[in-house]
């Protein structure tokens, strides 16, 4: 078996986000209230994606912003890295169903630094979770409300999503380590 | 990564180390500008501020910076500890690292104290102003307050106006702005300049009417008298017809330029009370206020990397 093996191309995420926009309507009966904070990096473009979808289908406005995790992690003292990544969370959560979206959910660590980040940013009505893929290996009782694929791996393979936003081309590959 | 492990000058910082503690000090500013404004990045880190000499935004302003990134501080401050026993620094300082703290924030007297000190200690080191030397995390807090108003640091003209000779502030400020690319200029007397002036390498005016309509950044430094062992100025009067700025010329400068203080402002002396109780449109212009917020936002960044640098060096050697 070759080393990279593609997942998903453009046209597989393309559907997925469309899927996604729809469960996100049909679970929350409608967009009221909704609003999107990606994860940086990759979770930034996927809520802006999903939100152009769900704005489209509900003709409104949908509100989207950013967040860096960088100074929440567990793991900060050790893994210590110039943070350059802004936050961007131009509107009060305070009792607003925020859509938080991530690339891959792997252990739940990115995801509970999330949380504890968008806590300090106020008191959402409720958090659900959109993520692209699900690799498995949760080490947190973390689970995602809506999974584009879940791959089940091995810890010596990498998940490798690339964004046309941040790497120009859509694509998923799953890597082995040597 | 930074390539120096403490900040000590503005001199030995490369243009990447300059360009990273901007970037770093945008993001924090972000988080200075949140509702919570705190963030858990140094959990568990203590950082010892070590103020020989008296302050008040400087040693807040790291206080609060520290804390903001969820370290615990502690404060020594020279009068009351074993100082007046005669213990001497070295051994002042060794005995508050033996306290496991992992950073120092210092400020000291004399010129180059912070450097012999850091050389003694095997903890991070940041020079809050040493003498008459470089006052370092005041130089960046300028360069980012001045990248908040212009687009690019290349060709800008700055205009340093006062006292020079007794400035720390002012050769930190020199030194980094012409490794940005700044057209510097010096507005300062001759008694109020170091003996060779030369090795700044910058041009010189003798009065703040020569540069006030070209200048895109009025710097101006404050009168240091308590470092001034002896009068160096006839009167304030003569002070200010040469180099103190009041609505005349303040309204002589360009549309955009903007005006700076390291504070504290003698007020009269080097910005008349006019200008600075100006509450029109023009107060825009003048960043002093800006500059102290600045500050904050610089020293998370700087305690942020230091202790950022010092963790991958520990993670390489074992």
């Amino acid at each position: 078996m070759a080393d990279n093996f593609v997942l998903l191309n453009d046209k597989d995420i393309e559907r997925i986000i469309k899927r996604i926009s729809h469960e996100i309507i049909e679970r929350n009966r409608g967009s009221e209230n909704l609003v999107f904070i990606g994860i940086h990096k990759r979770g930034v473009p996927l809520a802006e994606r999903i939100a152009a979808n769900i704005a489209e289908m509900e003709n409104k406005v949908i509100k989207t912003g950013k967040l860096d995790i960088s100074f929440y992690r567990d793991d900060t003292i050790k893994r210590l890295k110039p943070a350059v990544a802004i936050t961007d969370i131009p509107f009060n959560i305070d009792n607003t169903n925020v859509i938080l979206v991530d690339d891959v959910l792997f252990t739940g660590r990115t995801i509970r630094s999330a949380l504890n980040a968008l806590m300090d940013f106020g008191r959402p009505g409720s958090i659900q979770l959109v993520v692209l893929i699900d690799r498995g290996h949760r080490e947190l009782p973390v689970r995602a409300d809506y999974v584009g694929k879940n791959i089940p791996t091995a810890l010596n393979e990498s998940i490798e999503v690339r964004l046309y936003e941040t790497d120009k081309k859509d694509m998923v590959t799953i890597n082995v380590k040597r | 990564m930074l390539s120096v492990k403490n900040i000590i000058d503005t001199e030995n910082l490369t243009v990447a180390d300059v360009n990273l503690i901007m970037e770093n000090t945008a993001t924090f500013s972000e988080v200075l500008s949140r509702d919570f404004k705190k963030v858990p990045a140094l959990r568990g880190k203590t950082v010892l501020n070590m103020f020989f000499e008296s302050s008040t935004r400087t040693k807040n302003s790291f206080e609060i910076a520290a804390k903001r990134l969820g370290a615990d501080t502690v404060n020594f401050s020279a009068s009351g500890s074993s100082l007046n026993k005669g213990e001497s620094i070295i051994d002042t300082v060794k005995t508050l690292q033996s306290m496991i703290v992992d950073l120092a924030i210092i400020r000291h007297s004399d010129s180059g104290a912070i450097n012999y000190i850091s050389s003694k200690i095997n903890i991070p080191v940041i020079n809050a102003g040493d003498g008459k030397h470089q006052h370092p995390t005041q130089a960046l807090l300028d360069l980012f307050t001045i990248g908040e108003s212009f687009a690019e640091f290349k060709n800008l003209k700055v205009a340093i106006v006062g006292d020079i000779l007794n400035s720390r502030v002012a050769r930190s400020n020199i030194c980094l702005f012409k490794k940005m690319g700044m057209d510097v200029t010096l507005v300062s007397a001759p008694m109020l300049m170091p003996v060779n002036m030369d090795c700044f390498n910058v041009k010189i005016a003798s009065c703040i009417d020569d540069v006030i309509e070209e200048t895109d950044v009025l710097y101006m430094l404050r009168m240091q008298f308590e470092r001034q062992e002896k009068k160096y100025y006839p009167s304030i009067r003569e002070y200010n017809s040469f180099f103190s700025l009041d609505k005349k010329r303040f309204m002589k400068m360009k549309e955009k330029s903007i005006i700076m203080h390291p504070g504290p402002v003698n007020r009269g002396i080097e910005i008349s009370e006019e200008v600075m109780e100006n509450e029109d449109e023009f107060i825009e212009r003048i960043k002093i206020n800006r500059q102290v917020t600045n500050g904050l936002a610089v020293r998370m960044a700087l305690i942020y990397l230091l202790l950022a640098s010092d963790q991958l060096e520990k993670e390489y050697v074992h």
